[in-house]
């Protein structure tokens, strides 16, 4: 049986893979897939303790977060379209209109 | 020693394909790297023993985000489009923040003493995720569909084409 702690650092290594992801890419659909990476590895850090505890909840609690991400991922690439088809660009530096 | 190798083996799909999506510039790379990383970690969900949230995995994000996400790609940047604007920018903060973020985990990963699970034979978990939907999750269960029915709509509403008389 594979120990908890491999897991958890395949979780670990994901979600930091996904903060650079946001941190140093421009390109708002990039910075969606990589949140998309940070809810993937929460999701596993989640399945993992909660076999490790030999409880269902945390099954449970990944079915909602999946959910979420399903919202986020429909609204917030219907908001990059939006935008582009408005200011004709995806990059989040150029999308300055409500900054003063 | 099988299930080690498995999930190495599922690991490394995981982050190799995590990093080309993070660090590829080129997006539509991106968006096709990030299936082999869903695929990945729907792998380890079955060394994991979660049957129910491997199918869920592959149908509602590789089925249903992977594909909006693409659209999203091929929608905003146009396929013949060679230049397509993915530059890195504040690499060094941006390294500092994950190496700190990623550093904490580490450190509480490595020094918690975890206490063994005991070895159970992988049983089909839907009958008691179905069963926790009926029970004390009902209430969080109604709430996910309202807020995925509002997430539809507000979708639609935000991305269709403007109509002016």
């Amino acid at each position: 049986m594979t120990p908890i702690s491999y897991f958890l650092v395949l979780s670990a290594l994901l979600f930091a893979i996904g903060v650079l992801g946001v941190l140093i890419r421009r390109n708002v659909i990039v910075m969606l897939m990589s949140i998309e990476l940070m809810l993937n590895a929460v999701n596993l850090a989640f399945i993992a303790l909660g076999r490790q505890v030999g409880s269902i909840d945390g099954q449970v609690i990944v079915f909602f977060v999946i959910t979420v991400a399903a919202a986020e991922a429909a609204v917030g690439l219907g908001i990059v379209i939006a935008v582009f088809r408005n200011r004709a660009t995806v990059n989040a530096d150029e999308l300055n209109l409500l900054r003063w | 020693m099988g299930p080690l190798i498995t999930f190495y083996a599922l690991a490394l799909l995981a982050i190799v394909s995590a990093a080309i999506t993070a660090f590829s510039r080129n997006i539509v790379h991106s968006a096709f790297a990030l299936f082999g990383a869903l695929a990945g970690v729907a792998g380890i969900y079955v060394l994991l023993g979660a049957d129910f949230l491997f199918i869920i995995q592959i149908f509602i994000y590789i089925g249903g985000i992977l594909v909006v996400t693409i659209f999203a790609v091929m929608l905003t940047q146009g396929i013949a489009d060679v230049n397509v604007s993915n530059r890195a920018v504040g690499v060094l903060p941006a390294l500092v923040t994950a190496g700190v973020a990623g550093g904490v985990m580490f450190y509480a990963i490595i020094h918690s003493s975890w206490y063994h699970a005991r070895p159970g034979s992988a049983t089909p978990t839907t009958y008691w995720i179905g069963d926790a939907f009926l029970g004390p999750y009902v209430l969080p269960f109604e709430v996910a569909s309202l807020v995925l029915l509002a997430a539809l709509i507000g979708a639609i509403v935000i991305s269709r084409q403007e109509v002016r008389e």
